[in-house]
């Protein structure tokens, strides 16, 4: 079972920014890219669990702010020759609002 | 419909291009390749490893046959290409296939010299060029004994080296009396062939080849004076011709290759060549680095993109044989308008000599300890004027200390197992083999592979000599001409000038003026954009905090749990009771885990939590405190001592002066952290030496330094001049910072900046030039009327700046 939840206004995360959500099974960063697009990703980072909230965002990518590898918001998988995986979860916007679904993906 | 490109020549230049086209243009052409060889594309420099046992041909293939149907890229191998129809645009190849083309790119590399003598056709005369004839030398050496080379130079000693470790007896015969003399001296050309001799080869030094003999098979060789001796291979190493008769059949100009432009385009402009069958600007080249230059021009120009142009390459040269180091670069010769510095320790083998002319260096050449040899060969380059250092220049670039590899001087003579990168525990082993069998030729493909040299950077000259060792002079060093980062072709001084010349006040208006490549730029561009618009425009310009690392957007340490440290400033380390007590209290408040002095003379709260920042900022705010820095690309300590207020030495107040300096120049946002010392005599107790601004009281004054570092390489300063009084130390610290605020590239420190622009130029701007100095400093007084504030306050005193540090709701 999947549930949904209201997160923040879509204004309320800054264009390249992101935001924290502390959930049941750990934070979850949740990002919004350049053209307005919206993701989320485990606030993990493959490498050494560095939070990737508090990354640059960048091309709908984000860089880990402890060693910088670079991972993708929309596959979570770490830019080459880096390998590793953030799990992603979906993100829905509705009437000017960021909803979370609390199941992961693949 | 696609374009057609078609390539001719399957090899090193050729598919550079071709991957160079992938990055930057994926989709644009059904892409068709011609390879005379029967294999994918390989790293033909690697051969001579192969050949001495150490690497197989597997470990050598760039791309694999299968990478060629990933990219969806026609591998037509095996087949020779042997006219060009340019009316029609169509390749035919010997056996009649025919390819047609909308742009065609020749590289079709060079062909070995055979020194035409009697007896030169005979079987058992090889060359060393490419699989096929290491393939003979190895079954060669499986039943015959002697082998005998001509030629000593760079690929004739590699391949006498290699038959040598297959277990022939080996000769090398030499036209001169100085091996590799094109590369070498007389002395380091000695010190190669002792070396060598001391590894067993045979040297037959001065001699000229008169023949061949045998009769259906090669039997010896004869000399000019009469001399006769045995092989039963005789490998031909005298030089190479660029390969150009398809093109001159097909009525392109050619003179000693194929002329092209600074595009790579031949006189027919649809006809692109790149790889050694080309002369450029007169030029023909035989080493990989200046072909991948040229390889990535040629691939702007068919993306139809870009600035490129290729404008000619200097090149060095390193020979690949295990433990013999040597560097060659420029003219090491010199004449009567030329100045050598020499270093000469035959018991250490080593062997050094840069030669000068009107202070810059023209060429150098290195035997035993090549350590430094890609910084001269980046000085030469760069044309830097070396005056400022000269008496230190031949004891190297890092005579003072790396921390850790101070005195590492000869990685060719390192075991697999030694560590070279300290911070990520990469080993010599594991980059030779990365580099090998990942097909990498550039400092920053090791970063990214080995992550060797990628953090504190120490090890970078010791990772670029094993690139060296493993790919002779093939490795490209770093250009000259240093892009910002991946999504632009423009260095950080072309950005800055545009910047500052188009009155571009925003991250974006840069990239889009200079034409950015990716949409957002990445984390390496966007700081430094930042940085530039900010310190450019201070009155126009509005900060990005989503282009800020997050240090500077918290304003806070970043852990590695994730969690902060928090800094308070204490002005010249001075402290008060009330503010020791605020910060105990704020200790006990937040659940701090550990409080710690930090090295910069203040107390460090380690181990807070995001949410918990503005509040305990509030809390220092209320006993007066302010941010101090410590994540900042900007103003960090000024270190004092206790100076002429108490110590019996005391020359001068130095608390005094640094609590005023300090007061006068936090907050300023700078290309890299700026650290700054006061002490009262020259015992020099606040270590004032090895900061980027130091001052140091005597008793006439007070004597300024610069460019000073600790960390990761120890610079002491360079003296910038002696003052009499107070306010000129302040005027001449505004100046120096502001010069380095509007000069310095970001993430520059003050040590290497100095030594890239000279502590002259640094004089002339702050010393010798009142009008300027005085400019300057009121440029700096102007930008901190807006900069020195505490970004804390502004913090707790913003509602929506606040909410940024708040983790959301619970849910789930
Ligand atoms: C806290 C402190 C260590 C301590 O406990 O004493 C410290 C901590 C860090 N230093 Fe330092 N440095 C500290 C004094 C120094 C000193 C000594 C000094 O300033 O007298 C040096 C050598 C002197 C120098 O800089 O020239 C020093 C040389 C470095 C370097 C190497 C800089 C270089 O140019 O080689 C780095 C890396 C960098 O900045 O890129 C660095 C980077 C760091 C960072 C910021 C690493 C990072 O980016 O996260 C560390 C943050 C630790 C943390 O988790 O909070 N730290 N660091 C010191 C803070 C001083 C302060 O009050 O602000
Ligand atoms: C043993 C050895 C060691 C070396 N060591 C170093 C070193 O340490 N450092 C360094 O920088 N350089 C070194 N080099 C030089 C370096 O390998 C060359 O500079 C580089 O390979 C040249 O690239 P290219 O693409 O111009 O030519 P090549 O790599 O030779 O490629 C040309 C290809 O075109 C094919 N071809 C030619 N004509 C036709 C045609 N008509 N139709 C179809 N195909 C055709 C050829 O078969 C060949 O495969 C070394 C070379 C050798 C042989
Ligand atoms: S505080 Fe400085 S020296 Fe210590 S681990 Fe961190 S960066 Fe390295
Ligand atoms: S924890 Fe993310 S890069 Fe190391």
């Amino acid at each position: 079972m999947s549930q949904m939840f209201e997160v923040c206004g879509v204004e309320d995360i800054p264009v390249l920014g992101s935001k924290v959500v502390s959930a049941n099974e750990g934070n979850i960063a949740v990002f919004r890219a350049s053209d307005g697009e919206f993701f989320a990703l485990k606030d993990e980072c493959p490498h050494k669990q560095g939070p990737l909230s508090q990354g640059i965002v960048h091309n709908k990518k984000v860089t880990c702010p402890l060693h910088n590898w670079v991972i993708s918001l929309e596959t979570g998988m770490a830019q080459e020759p880096d390998e590793g995986c953030a799990a992603r979860y979906p993100v829905e916007v509705k009437d000017k609002k960021v909803f979370l679904i609390l199941k992961a993906m693949d | 419909m696609k374009e057609k490109l078609v390539l001719v020549g399957n090899g090193m230049a050729g598919m550079r291009t071709i991957e160079e086209l992938l990055k930057i243009a994926p989709d644009m052409y059904d892409i068709t390749v011609f390879g005379a060889e029967p294999y994918g594309n390989y790293n033909r420099i690697l051969l001579s490893p192969v050949l001495a046992g150490e690497k197989t041909i597997d470990d050598i293939m760039l791309n694999s046959e299968s990478w060629y149907v990933e990219n969806n890229i026609k591998l037509i191998k095996g087949k020779k290409i042997n006219k060009i129809d340019r009316r029609n645009r169509v390749v035919h190849s010997e056996d009649g296939t025919s390819e047609s083309y909308d742009r065609l790119l020749l590289a079709t590399g060079s062909n070995p010299f055979i020194i035409p003598v009697p007896g030169s056709d005979l079987p058992g005369v090889i060359s060393f060029r490419d699989i096929h004839d290491v393939d003979t030398m190895l079954s060669a050496s499986k039943s015959k004994k002697h082998a005998v080379v001509i030629g000593g130079g760079l690929l004739g000693l590699e391949a006498a080296y290699g038959l040598k470790l297959q277990g022939m007896n080996v000769t090398v015969v030499h036209l001169t009396d100085v091996l590799m003399e094109r590369q070498l001296d007389a002395i380091s050309g000695r010190m190669l062939q002792k070396t060598l001799e001391d590894k067993g080869l045979h040297f037959l030094m001065a001699h000229q080849t008169e023949a061949i003999v045998g009769e259906d098979k090669v039997k010896g060789v004869r000399f000019k004076n009469g001399l006769e001796i045995a092989a039963d291979i005789v490998v031909m190493a005298v030089g190479i011709r660029p390969n150009f008769s398809l093109a001159q059949s097909a009525g392109i100009y050619c003179e000693r290759g194929i002329v092209v432009n600074d595009t790579m385009q031949t006189y027919d402009p649809r006809v692109y060549s790149v790889g050694e069958c080309v002369q450029h600007r007169g030029q023909t080249y035989g080493l990989v680095a200046p072909l991948f230059e040229q390889a990535k021009v040629a691939a702007n120009h068919l993306a139809q993109f870009g600035i490129g142009r290729y404008e000619g390459s200097l090149t060095s040269t390193k020979l690949k044989v295990t433990g013999v180091d040597l560097f060659s670069a420029g003219d090491f010769h010199g004449d009567e308008s030329t100045e050598n510095i020499v270093l000469k320790d035959v018991s250490r083998g080593i062997y050094k000599k840069v030669v000068l002319k009107d202070n810059k260096i023209q060429g150098a050449v290195m035997y035993g300890d090549t350590v430094d040899g890609s910084w001269y060969f980046q000085l030469m380059r760069d044309g830097t004027d070396v005056s400022d250092f000269r008496e230190s220049l031949m004891f190297g670039q890092s005579h003072l200390g790396d921390s850790g590899h101070g005195g590492q001087n000869a990685a060719a003579n390192m075991s697999d197992d030694m560590e070279i990168c300290g911070c990520n525990g990469v080993c010599k082993g594991d980059i030779v083999k990365a580099i090998s069998t990942k097909g990498l030729f550039t400092l920053e493909e090791v970063k990214t592979h080995t992550k060797a040299s990628n953090s504190c950077g120490s090890c970078t000259g010791l990772v670029e000599q094993i690139l060296a060792s493993t790919l002779g002079g093939g490795y490209s060093a770093a250009s000259k001409k240093k892009s910002v980062c991946k999504c632009t072709d423009y260095t950080h001084d072309e950005v800055r000038k545009t910047i500052f010349a188009e009155k571009l006040t925003s991250i974006k208006a840069v990239m889009r003026y200079m034409e950015w490549n990716t949409e957002d730029g990445c984390h390496v561009c966007r700081p430094a954009l930042n940085y530039y618009v900010l310190s450019s425009w201070p009155e126009e310009a509005v900060d990005d905090p989503q282009s800020r690392f997050i240090n500077e957007r918290a304003h806070a340490n970043i852990q590695k749990d994730g969690t902060y440290s928090v800094v308070p400033r204490m002005w010249g380390g001075l402290t008060t009771p009330n503010e020791l007590r605020a910060i105990a209290d704020a200790a006990e408040k937040y659940n701090v885990p550990t409080v710690k002095v930090t090295g910069g003379q203040r107390i460090d709260l380690l181990g807070v939590k995001k949410d918990d920042l503005p509040r305990m900022w509030k809390d220092l705010n209320d006993a007066g405190m302010v941010s101090g820095h410590a994540y900042g690309k900007s103003l960090r300590t000024v270190k004092t001592c206790v100076g002429k207020e108490h110590c019996r030495f005391g020359t001068q107040f130095s608390m005094g002066m640094g609590v005023d300096l300090e007061k006068a120049t936090w907050g300023s946002w700078m290309p890299h952290k700026f650290k700054m010392a006061v002490s009262g005599c020259p015992r020099n107790c606040a270590e004032a030496t090895i900061k980027d601004f130091g001052v140091v009281a005597v008793e006439s004054g007070w004597e300024l330094h610069v460019g000073g570092n600790g960390g990761v390489k120890v610079r002491p300063t360079d003296l910038l001049c002696k003052v009499k009084t107070d306010e000129e130390v302040k005027e001449y610290c505004y100046a120096f910072i502001q010069l380095y605020r509007e000069d310095a590239h970001y993430l520059e420190r003050t040590a290497p900046w100095i030594e890239r622009v000279g502590l002259s130029y640094v004089k002339q701007q702050v010393v010798e030039n009142e009008e300027k100095r005085k400019a300057l400093a009121e440029r700096f007084l102007f930008s901190q009327k807006i900069a020195a504030q505490d970004p804390w306050a502004a913090i707790v005193n913003s509602e929506t700046h606040k909410k940024e540090f708040i983790t959301l709701k619970a849910v789930g």
